[in-house]
């Protein structure tokens, strides 16, 4: 038992980047057929990610190195964590312990962009973070534990009881991925008015460890929409699927707006979203 | 392996854009190959707009004594492996400024200049093909580490 679930871990860690760097270069060619361009190969990210790590190192600080490690051990461990079926709550904790070690390396450097793109991403922790609380807590009511592995013994899926958690995940997923309308604090490609706002001072091999870590994170937000669809895996990968995709046209359709404007949705919109539901479970389970 | 990390290169080349007081007219043809006709992601080139993340700087424009030094500091901001890119008349020898009293003449005065794209303005096909040679020109540089700038100082006096 113990040995599967290393394997399981191990399996995990070596085939997420793969898999997410798949994703994200399909999420590239389906953005480009979308404006009517043609698109990088489907393998471009692999190539961006060994060109980034052939590089030249220039680290202009010493925490900048610590802070990219820390983010990516963090998004790795948080897939691992959500894969073995271990607690949620520890999981958010691990998962925002990355993201506040990369807004640590981003405020380490005095360059105005990168200053500004990390206070952006500090309003895009406090946008999301509530929404993934939130949701542990509606999984908690319907299956009374807060371990991931007790959403596998439900006999109906999770969906089913929390449909209204699928749009807040898409929000979620939006600023997580740094896509249109919430790529505030640093856009995922395009470069905007803070050049590549938190990741501008990252270069080089650094950059390619932030890559990879994105890929991670992809991966653990697929896997953690796929929960919501546990009894069937083909379910489950579709409405990741879908949701991926959702995003992907939201990012093509939608220009970039404020933070107050993804203040305002997220807690007024996202965060209503999931009260109605968590109140609509308490009505139905009369617990 | 080597040979992976070297197709890996040429296939992903990022560039930063730098107006040294050019017209206009070659930024807008260099903004062009970025557009969905004539789509220069689909060779992996994205304009960063950033040189820590750069591979290829491409200068267009009349180089001054003014701007030298912002196109010299935006060079050293670039990790190695990089490149430079001369892309229309201005940038290559001055162009019709070339008698100016402020004028550089040329982009080559100030950094080693891989390739240059001469027209005024070139076409942003000739722009793309320019950024994906330099990237060949990276991969022979490479190959062999002790021929690096040799070739540029020939090449100029060929050119003048």
């Amino acid at each position: 038992m113990e040995v599967e679930r290393i394997l399981l871990a191990l399996a995990a860690l070596l085939f997420a980047p793969i898999v997410g760097g798949a994703l994200t270069g399909a999420d590239r060619k389906l953005t480009a057929r979308m404006q009517k361009r043609i698109g990088p190969p489907l393998m471009q990210p692999f190539y961006d990610a060994v060109k980034l790590f052939s590089k030249q190192r220039l680290i202009v600080n010493g925490f900048q190195s610590v802070s990219v490690s820390v983010y990516l051990a963090s998004m790795a461990l948080s897939l691992v964590l959500l894969v073995l079926g271990m607690d949620l709550l520890v999981l958010l904790f691990v998962l925002a312990l990355g993201s506040v070690a990369l807004i640590l390396g981003g405020f380490s450097v005095k360059s105005p962009y990168s200053q500004i793109g990390s206070q952006r991403e500090v309003l895009q922790l406090l946008a999301y973070e509530p929404l993934l609380v939130l949701m542990v807590v509606a999984i908690y009511l319907k299956t009374g534990s807060f371990s991931a592995s007790s959403v596998m013994s439900l006999r109906q899926p999770l969906i089913y009881s929390l449909p209204l958690f699928i749009v807040t995940m898409i929000l979620v997923m939006a600023i997580k991925l740094h896509k249109s309308p919430m790529d505030i604090s640093g856009s995922h490609h395009a470069h905007q008015e803070l050049v590549r706002g938190i990741y501008t001072e990252f270069s080089g091999p650094q950059m390619g460890l932030i890559e990879i870590a994105h890929w991670y994170e992809l991966v653990f937000l697929l896997g953690f929409i796929a929960l919501f669809w546990h009894t069937n895996l083909l379910c489950g990968a579709l409405l990741a699927l879908g949701c991926y995709f959702a995003v992907i046209v939201i990012d093509n359709i939608t220009a970039r707006m404020t933070w107050r404007w993804m203040l305002r949705v997220t807690w007024l919109f996202g965060i209503g979203a999931s009260l109605l539901n968590l109140f609509l479970l308490y009505g139905i389970a009369g617990r | 392996m080597f040979n992976f990390v070297h197709k890996c290169r040429k296939k992903s080349p990022w560039i930063v854009h730098f107006d040294a007081g050019a017209c206009n007219g070659c930024d807008i043809e260099v903004l062009a190959c970025l557009t969905p006709v004539y789509d220069v992601e689909r060779f992996g080139i994205i304009n960063v707009g950033n040189p820590k993340h750069a591979d290829v700087l491409v200068v267009t424009g009349t180089c001054n004594r003014r701007n030298a030094r912002v196109l010299r500091n935006l060079y050293e901001q670039m990790p190695e492996p990089r490149a430079v890119v001369a892309v229309g008349a201005c940038a290559l020898s001055g162009g019709i400024f070339h008698e100016c009293y402020n004028v550089l003449k040329g982009v080559d005065g100030i950094l080693p200049v891989d390739v240059y794209v001469p027209g005024c303005a070139p076409r942003p096909e000739a722009i793309a093909e320019g950024v994906l040679m330099a990237m060949e020109r990276v991969e022979q540089r490479s190959r062999e580490p002790h021929s690096q700038m040799q070739a540029e100082p020939a090449e100029r006096e060929e050119r003048r």
